[in-house]
């Protein structure tokens, strides 16, 4: 096999990796978006307030520790002891499902029945808001997040790649642990929303409030339930993207890559957020090598959003978005 | 209180009620009504009455729309109940059918059948078997019932939206203009499915309407309500007959009638029917 062809399979197979990483973030932004309308633009930012917790919990790091020292003259960062993985993880979970109660309580539950054009800004100012505040808690330094996930690369594909084609193909078993991780979520999710008590009544929210809490449906459990999914969906993420290249404030930044998942795949389908994940994901690497060179490089940065562009021309409710319903 | 069954037991009071929207729009202007248990009860009155905000106050769905009950008080077996969530209120046994229909449009039609189950802790298989009652008043739907309900008529959707409101196993069902775009042939089939529902099922209902020949067809007993009052009430079959009900409601008027020495107390009149 020449040598361009099997490079351009590796490409190939890391922009999927990289793909269900976009999509685990888009899954949160679906979720969301399915049940109360809200395009949550602070999804991102919540991935990264998950991980900013769980790192914390794990290092037994006070929270305000610089607002604690800086007003009473202390010196004090660390309780001293280490959290395992596994029960730091069950707390940050606490915490993110108390942040959906607020969320809830404080924010959305006075906005019932107003234009999305609000809902949207009130996500902006929540974003910002827990950007600032996760900062404050827990500082802004990068920091390293290891929960134990295998990373590297996989010694076994390298193996018979080598032996097959005489290349060891690059996979990295983080991203392989990410892809099962996302394959579970979805399935999972897709099971609650179309099996379960609780997740038609999910799907009976989105599609009409009023309707809903006619039939006793309590708007503000199943929001609060949704704003819970969202911040396990982000905490997944949040590890996945925090093991992978460090905890650091510019994890708020993929939730813009989320953006143009959503527009391929449509706001309102859980597959279609991991398959425009995958789309973009692969679109992006493949551009980047085949076309890349030709217009000198960095196309990355831009290709997600024309493809984008060209969906809300073509197809505006993505590939697997739900038509709108219309009768006349 | 009468009515023609005869009986005098009161489920629901609502006792001179006043609701405002948005703190500023007052929209009923004290009304009074009760509702007799196992009885078909209408509320009349053309567009902007109040018929709508009178069963979203008792409901209490006003609040999701800004609305709020400042005066007088809504009593269900004996109990206020206006301070209820809609949820605790569906518990109870009050349960509204919204005006349009509002099926979840995503959702198939049994799907929607089953979301009227929500507040219901009892087994699957009590929830099935009430599933197949609906369907025995229905039977259409148990035909479409893997349809998305969005994809459904306008009269399935009725269907959809009174099975749906039965499933959660009520005492008093308020049904909001039943009739809205449907052919006349489909309100009739609608309005006989409630009638055989309050007879053998013993439902009680407080519907809202605009097709005032066929909601006093089918009901016991009336209210006619304009800008915000209950303007007349009685039994449906004297309300049928009434005059002034006739004329502007039902299209009825007798020959020569109208006279120039009527005109100014048909403008007063024409006032609270227009």
């Amino acid at each position: 096999m020449p040598d361009q062809l099997i490079f351009a399979i590796e490409v190939f197979l890391n922009g999927l990796m990289a793909g269900v990483l976009y999509a685990l973030v888009a899954l949160g932004f679906v979720l969301i978006y399915k049940a109360s309308g809200i395009f949550n633009y602070a999804q991102g930012v919540l991935a990264l307030f998950a991980a900013l917790t769980l790192v914390g919990i794990m290092e037994g790091q006070v929270p305000f520790s610089h607002l604690i020292n800086a007003v009473f003259g202390t010196e004090i960062h660390n309780f001293g002891f280490h959290v395992p993985a596994l029960l730091a993880i069950a707390l940050t979970m606490v915490v993110m499902v108390v942040l959906a109660w607020l969320v809830n309580t404080l924010i959305f539950r006075h906005l019932v029945n107003q234009e999305p054009i609000i809902l949207f800004m009130a996500t902006i100012g929540l974003a910002y808001f827990l950007e600032g505040f996760g900062d404050i808690m827990w500082g802004a330094d990068i920091k390293k997040l290891d929960v134990g996930l295998p990373q590297g690369i996989n010694g076994f594909i390298d193996q018979i790649t080598l032996d097959a084609l005489g290349y060891g193909f690059f996979i990295d078993n983080l991203d392989l642990v990410a892809t099962a991780v996302a394959a579970l979520l979805v399935t999972a999710l897709v099971i609650f929303a179309q099996y379960t008590r609780q997740g038609r009544a999910m799907r009976a929210v989105a599609d009409d409030h009023q309707a809903a809490l006619s039939v006793g449906i309590s708007l503000n459990f199943i929001w609060v339930m949704v704003w819970s999914l969202a911040g396990f969906v982000a905490l997944v993420a949040g590890i996945m993207w925090g093991t992978k290249s460090g905890v650091q404030f510019s994890l708020s930044l993929i939730a813009l890559k989320a953006l143009p998942v959503l527009m391929l795949g449509g706001f309102t389908s859980i597959p279609g957020a991991i398959v425009g994940g995958l789309i973009i994901g692969v679109g992006e690497k493949m551009f980047e090598f085949l076309i890349g060179p030709l217009v000198g490089g960095a196309t990355e940065n831009w290709f997600a959003y024309v493809l984008a562009l060209l969906f809300l021309v073509f197809r505006p409710q993505g590939l697997f978005g739900e038509k709108i319903i219309e009768r006349v | 209180m009468l009515d023609t069954q005869g009986t005098n037991d009161t489920l629901l009071e609502v006792n001179n009620i006043e609701v405002i929207y948005n703190h500023v729009i007052l929209v009923l202007k004290g009304v009074s009504l009760s509702v007799p248990k196992g009885g078909i009860t209408a509320l009349l009155g053309g567009n902007g009455a109040g018929k709508t905000t009178t069963l979203k106050a008792i409901s209490n769905l006003l609040r999701s729309e800004r609305g709020e009950v400042t005066k007088g008080s809504i009593i269900y077996r004996g109990k206020r109940v206006q301070d209820l969530m809609p949820s605790e209120l569906v518990r109870t046994g009050v349960v509204q059918v919204m005006e349009g229909r509002h099926c979840f449009e995503h959702l198939t039609v049994e799907e929607n059948l089953l979301t009227g189950a929500y507040t219901r802790s009892e087994s699957k298989a009590a929830i099935a078997a009430d599933l197949e009652l609906v369907y025995s008043y229905f039977p259409r739907l148990k035909e479409r019932r893997r349809s998305q309900a969005g994809y459904t008529s306008g009269g399935e959707q009725q269907m959809v939206a009174i099975g749906r409101a039965l499933m959660s196993r009520p005492e008093t069902i308020l049904l909001d203009e039943p009739s809205m775009g449907l052919a006349p042939q489909l309100v009739e089939q609608i309005f006989q499915i409630v009638k055989s529902l309050n007879e053998k099922e013993g439902y009680t209902f407080l519907l809202a309407e605009q097709n005032t020949n066929v909601a006093l067809r089918f009901a016991h007993y009336g209210y006619i309500l304009e800008n915000g009052r209950v303007v007349m009430d009685g039994p449906a079959a004297e309300l049928r007959e009434n005059p002034d009900v006739k004329e502007f409601y039902l299209g009825v008027s007798e020959e020569g009638r109208k006279s120039f020495r009527d005109v100014r107390s048909y403008r007063r009149r024409k006032r609270w029917l227009s």
